[in-house]
Formats: structure tokens, sequence, C-alpha cells
């Protein structure tokens, strides 16, 4: 598959100028290459989340794509059931893809995710993930970081680590996942190109800074974004049939092997305010390991 | 309304039970997409129309889906592109299928359930009552209910007519183990004469990448206009066209069950039944397989010189209420057996018919008993037994309007 770039990119929009998304949201940018990768050849499913905001309020909407908007903990059965409806009818053309924020993933989702994923239902899942019920006014959800402070950890700050959801997915023998960002967009645009040509439940983990959740100036999104690859916060890779690769910009630290300190990621953002001495090194400490752990893979696949 | 079909040419008649009975009712009007999680005691209908589709009698996509939330998603999703879609519950199942209970009614999809009506705990039973369903009424689905296995093929088969006219999703509920467990003879329609009477689900709108359509936005309560400056309705007028569509669906009922009758023999013409009623006095008032105790029982009171009737309800949303005041005008008592309790109230059958009768010129005094809970068996004698009580509470001028009776130990 040939690599997309800036000159080569689609210049075919599905998402329309002017939706009702915070200033600066990287799911706006997210979305926008997905649906360019996509190709006007797909069907959506969208639970609650920002997404929801994105596509906009009756009669009006933001998007040029068929999508039917789903309860919270359904996005997966909703796919399946589009899968399963448009085999009924005959329909092989089409793409059904769930695309669902962190919540909707990380927890009320996981049960609908898990049998969608056992039972190899053909379709592509997309979580971007803000680490926050952000949609609600950032409360912590399963994929919030430690010491990040949100509507439910006001002042200590969650404390527990995220969930590793694409791991679990990875574990469910899945013939795809995928590991993505915001500020890499083109990387991101490969990843949904490849997940289409495949069959069974293919997962994309997208990165997504938000600027009123997380703390930061509106102008800072795609830096913010940058740094969590740089430090080994949000690492790119893909495993495709079981064969892993670090991608984009995890890859170019792998190669020069000096990733940042995990301090200049947490001090861009105010939720991490509160957070101690000793907490930065338990996130450094984490991050460092986990990062071990994919240069380990990337080496030895 | 279940005599035979004179015509000679259908099947001879089959001992089903009542899961067997819905099973094959969704399987001759030809679903494309089932999904469903196993429940006690609907369980074998799933297990049915999973043997159907291995054994390729029924080319539909099966989808066993990890939960109840998760079958009806399915059903709506699927639906969604265009196909005939069918689950099956129960109970706790039902209880988990609430919030999508809602977004199909409102997303106006003709799913099509069967609910095998359970009790809900805690604590847990797994034998019948109506609660389960009953706890559904407010969420804009068609309620049917089933006396026999034959009703629940035939309301199947309706169900499916009924919901993809109106737009309306239809459960059709029968009574756990009473029916769903029980052999009884159905003649069962051939698959032609289906054919005849059910022509292919045609939805009014398909997702479809060639004209994208965004269903089930954010809405707000007051109409907005779309991009051409065309005022669309707003939450509020959306809602209020459900209730036009579940009102005006009583006509869709029993046009479909008119037509029913006239290919098949058995006609469903009204959304009611009656026994014995022209001419009486008490009347008593049941819904599911509790009306052939209640035949039994009124027949026994009419040998003791009361003249007793029985009025079923086939159908509770819509709700038949000036059907049953007509019904009701010239009796003297009413006596109402729930097996399900608004808690708080009476039973909900009771509560709706005192509504129904209000204003209507009716002035009959009506007597609610909450019978058969959990299972608890209910005999003929034992509705007889009540029936009498009632009256001879009215004719002492002390009969209690508020509070529903239990047939119970305390």
């Amino acid at each position: 598959m040939s690599q997309v770039n800036a000159v080569s990119l689609t210049e075919k929009e599905y998402l329309l100028p002017g939706n009702r998304l915070c200033p600066g949201c990287a799911l706006s940018l997210a979305y926008r290459h997905i649906l360019k990768a996509l190709d006007g050849r797909a069907i959506i499913t969208v639970p609650a989340s920002c997404l929801t905001v994105l596509h906009g309020m009756y009669p009006v909407t933001s998007v040029t794509v068929p999508c039917v908007n789903t309860p919270f903990a359904s996005v997966a059965a909703s796919a399946a059931g589009l899968v399963a409806g448009l085999k009924a009818v005959g329909r092989t053309d089409l793409t059904v893809v769930a695309v669902a924020g962190d919540g909707g993933t990380h927890d009320i989702g996981i049960q609908a995710l898990s049998g969608a994923a056992e039972r190899h239902d053909d379709f592509i899942y997309i979580c971007y993930d803000n680490e926050g019920y952000m949609n609600t006014g950032n409360q912590r959800s399963g994929s919030s970081p430690l010491g990040a402070i949100s509507g439910t950890t006001p002042i200590l700050g969650k404390r527990q680590h995220q969930k590793d959801i694409v791991a679990i997915m990875e574990a469910h023998a899945v013939p795809y996942v995928a590991t993505a960002n915001a500020s890499y967009p083109l990387d991101l645009y490969q990843k949904v190109r490849k997940a289409m040509s495949m069959v069974g439940l293919r997962f994309i983990h997208v990165y997504s800074p938000c600027p009123p959740g997380w703390g930061f100036p509106f102008s800072a999104t795609i830096r913010i974004g940058e740094l969590a690859v740089q430090t080994g916060w949000n690492v790119l890779y893909e495993v495709e049939n079981g064969v892993f690769q670090l991608t984009a910009g995890s890859e170019s630290v792998a190669r020069k092997g000096n990733p940042t300190h995990v301090r200049e990621f947490l001090t861009a953002q105010g939720r991490f305010s509160n957070v101690t001495e000793e907490t930065v090194q338990e996130l450094q400490d984490w991050v460092t390991a986990k990062w071990q752990r994919y240069l380990e893979r990337a080496r030895s696949s | 309304m279940t005599e035979t079909n004179t015509a000679g040419r259908e099947p001879p008649d089959q001992m089903l039970d009542g899961n067997r009975a819905a099973a094959i009712g969704a399987k001759l009007c030809r679903v494309q997409v089932v999904a469903a999680y196993p429940i006690t005691p609907q369980t074998p209908v799933t297990e049915a129309l999973s043997e159907f589709v291995e054994r390729r009698e029924l080319p539909a996509q099966y989808i066993t889906v990890e939960s109840e939330h998760s079958a009806l998603a399915v059903c709506s999703s699927a639906s969604l592109v265009g196909a005939r879609t069918f689950t099956a519950t129960s109970s706790h199942g039902l209880a988990y299928m609430h919030e999508m209970l809602h977004w199909v009614a409102g997303t106006r999809l003709p799913v099509v359930l069967a609910c095998v009506n359970r009790a809900i705990g805690a604590p847990w039973n797994v034998l019948n009552d109506q609660q389960d369903s009953i706890s559904q009424r407010d969420t804009g689905w068609i309620q049917m209910y089933a006396r026999n296995n034959q009703e629940i093929l035939d309301s199947m088969i309706q169900a499916y007519k009924i919901a993809e006219k109106t737009y309306l999703p239809v459960m059709v509920c029968y009574d756990g183990y009473i029916l769903s467990h029980t052999e009884m003879p159905v003649e069962v329609p051939s698959q032609d004469a289906v054919d005849r009477y059910l022509p292919p689900y045609r939805p009014h709108t398909v997702l479809d990448p060639g004209n994208p359509k965004n269903y089930n936005l954010v809405t707000l309560a007051n109409p907005r206009a779309n991009a051409e400056g065309v005022l669309c309705h707003g939450y509020m007028e959306i809602r209020y066209l459900l209730q036009e569509a579940l009102q005006k669906s009583r006509e869709t009922i029993s046009a479909a069950g008119q037509e029913f009758g006239e290919l098949f023999g058995r006609s469903y013409a009204k959304l009611l039944w009656e026994h014995r009623m022209q001419d009486a006095e008490i009347a008593i008032v049941t819904m599911g397989s509790l009306a052939l105790e209640a035949v039994v029982a009124a027949d026994a009171l009419r040998k003791q010189g009361a003249k007793a009737g029985v009025l079923g309800l086939r159908v509770f949303r819509p709700f038949p209420g000036r059907d049953i005041a007509e019904a009701l005008r010239r009796c003297r008592l009413v006596v109402v057996f729930d097996k399900n309790v608004s808690y708080g109230n009476e039973g909900a059958t009771c509560n709706e018919i005192k509504a129904a009768l209000y204003g209507s010129g009716a002035s009959a005094a009506v007597s609610n008993f909450i019978v058969g809970l959990g299972g608890r068996d209910v005999k003929a004698r034992d509705l007889a037994d009540a029936v009498k009580g009632a009256l001879s509470s009215l004719e002492r001028g002390a009969l209690s309007n508020e509070c529903a009776q239990w047939i119970c130990e305390i």
C-alpha cells in the first residue's frame, strides 16, 4: 500500500466546516481523516459521546456519511446489527464503522465490544481516547491516567493507572489492532485504509487530546499529542495478524532512542497540576516500563 | 376464534409448545436477522431459531449476542438497513433491554419481540407472571398477549404486518411455562399462505451513503429549521407522533386481524375477546392464558345462577379503552385479575380499566385481585370464589374500590 502524504491525500471532505466541537478538539481532526480514508463507503454508528456533539443537532448535521446514533452501551452491537442487516439484504460494498470515546469503549461499551470481537463480527471499531468522560464535562473514566484531576477525582487526582484497552482487544485475537494519534493524521489515515482491506473486527485506538478537559490552550492540541508520543506516553503501533510494528512518531523515537521525560507532557496540562514528585516518578516508571515492552516487541518481531 | 380452517389445504395440526410456536411463527415471517440471548423460559425459542438457521431452513443472520441489551441493539441497527428482525426474551432480559425498547420505538422501527412472561427478581423466580412486560408498557411498543399456543403463532405473523404498517415495534407476550412449555395442537399455516399475507419488508428509509442520513441526532424540544430553511420537528413533536401512531394502530391491528381471519380462518378483528358477555352482569377481566380458567369460572358461575362473562385483553398497548367501556356498559360488577402490580397502586390492567370506565356511562363496581405471581397456581375455582366474594361485598355495600386484594396466604 503506497504511503499517503499531504499532496496525495484526497481533497474530498466528508466532515463539513462548522460543527459543535470545542475549539482545538483533536477529534475533529482525527474524524476528518477517518472519513477521508473511508471515502464515503461506510455506515457509521456512534454512541453517546463528543462525536454525537460533532454530528450536530437535528435536523442538520456536519457529516455527509450515513450514521446511526445508539445508546452508550451498545455501539459494538449496533455495528454487529448493521453488518448482519447489510448481509441479509445483500449489500456487500459497505464498511461498517463504530466510533466511540473511551467511556463508551473502556467502560460501559466493553461488554458489547468484547462480544463482537469474540464473534469475529466484520466491522472497524475506532475508539478516540480523550482519557475521560469529556462529553459530560470531564469525569474520570477507565482510561484516565494516574494523577489526573477530573470532576470525580477533583483534588487528589485519579488513584489508578489507565486500562490498556488495546492489549485487551489484542487478547481477543482480532486480525488487526492499531494505535493512532490525532497529531499524526496521515498515520491514522493509513491505518484506517489498511483496516478497510481486512475482514473481522479491526480495532483502532486514536489518542485525542482535549483542551478544556486536560487544561491546555486550544492552540496547543497538536503539540500535546506529539509530546504524548515523544515521551512514550502514547505509543503508535499496529499488530497485523500477530505481527507487531512501531509506526510514525514512535518509530522515530525508537530509532533515535531518546524519549522525552514525561514531566514535559505533564506540566503542559492543568489536569496534572496537583501531582507530587512521587507521582511524576511513578508515571515515568510506568511509561518507561511500557516503552521498553514495546521496544522489545518491535525488536523481536 | 380458534376454530379449524375449513379450507382443508393447510397442513394438519401439530403438537407444539408455545416457544416452538413463536419460533415457527418467526420463521414463517422469513425474518432476516435474529439476535437473542438465552434466558429461562425463553431459551427454546433462540435454540429453535438457531436450529432453523443451521439447517438452512431459514436464510437469516443469527447473531449470538452477549446480552439482551445487545440483542435489541443488533435488531435495531439491522432494521435500519432494511432487514426484518426478531428477538425473544423474558423477565430480567426484558428489563435489561429497557433502554433499547425506548430507542427502537423512538426510531420507529418495526422490530418484533417475543416476550415469554416471567416473574422479576428479587427474589429469584423463573415461573410466570406478567410483571416483566407490564413494567415496559410505557416504552411505545404495541403489546399483544396470547391466550394459547395457536394465538402465539398467529400473533407473530400479525405482529410483522402491524409493525411494518405502523412503524411501531410489537411485543408478543405469552405466559412462561403455562404456554411456553406446554404442548397443545396448533395449526401451522403454509409458507405460501403466510407469504400471501405478509409481503417482504419495505423500509421507508435505509442508511445508505448514496443518500446519507443521520438517525437519532441530538434533538431540541422545539422545532428547528434544516439547511433549506424548512421547519422540522422538535423532540416534542416526534414524541407526539409516536403517541399518535400508537393511538391509530388500533385500526391497523383490527384490519390485520380481520385479513388474517379471511386467509387463515381464525379471525382477530377485535383487540378484545369476549365469552358470554352479551347478557353478562358480572365480567371477569383477564389477559393471557388466565383466560382458560376464567372461561371455566364464568361457566361455573352461570350454572350457579350468576350472569357472568369473560372479557379478555388481546392487546394491552394501545389500550382498547373505548371498546372495554362499551363491552362493560351493562355490567354491575367487573372483577379484574392481574398477574402484575403497579406497586403502590393496584394491578395495571385494573387501573386502566377503571380509567376507561370513567366518563363512559358505565356504572360497574370494579374489584381487583392480584393472582398467580411467580407461578402461583390459579384455578378456575379460585377465580369463581373471588368473584362470589366481590359480589357479596357489593351487595353488602362494602366493596373496597381502593386496594387490590391478593389471593395469597397473608
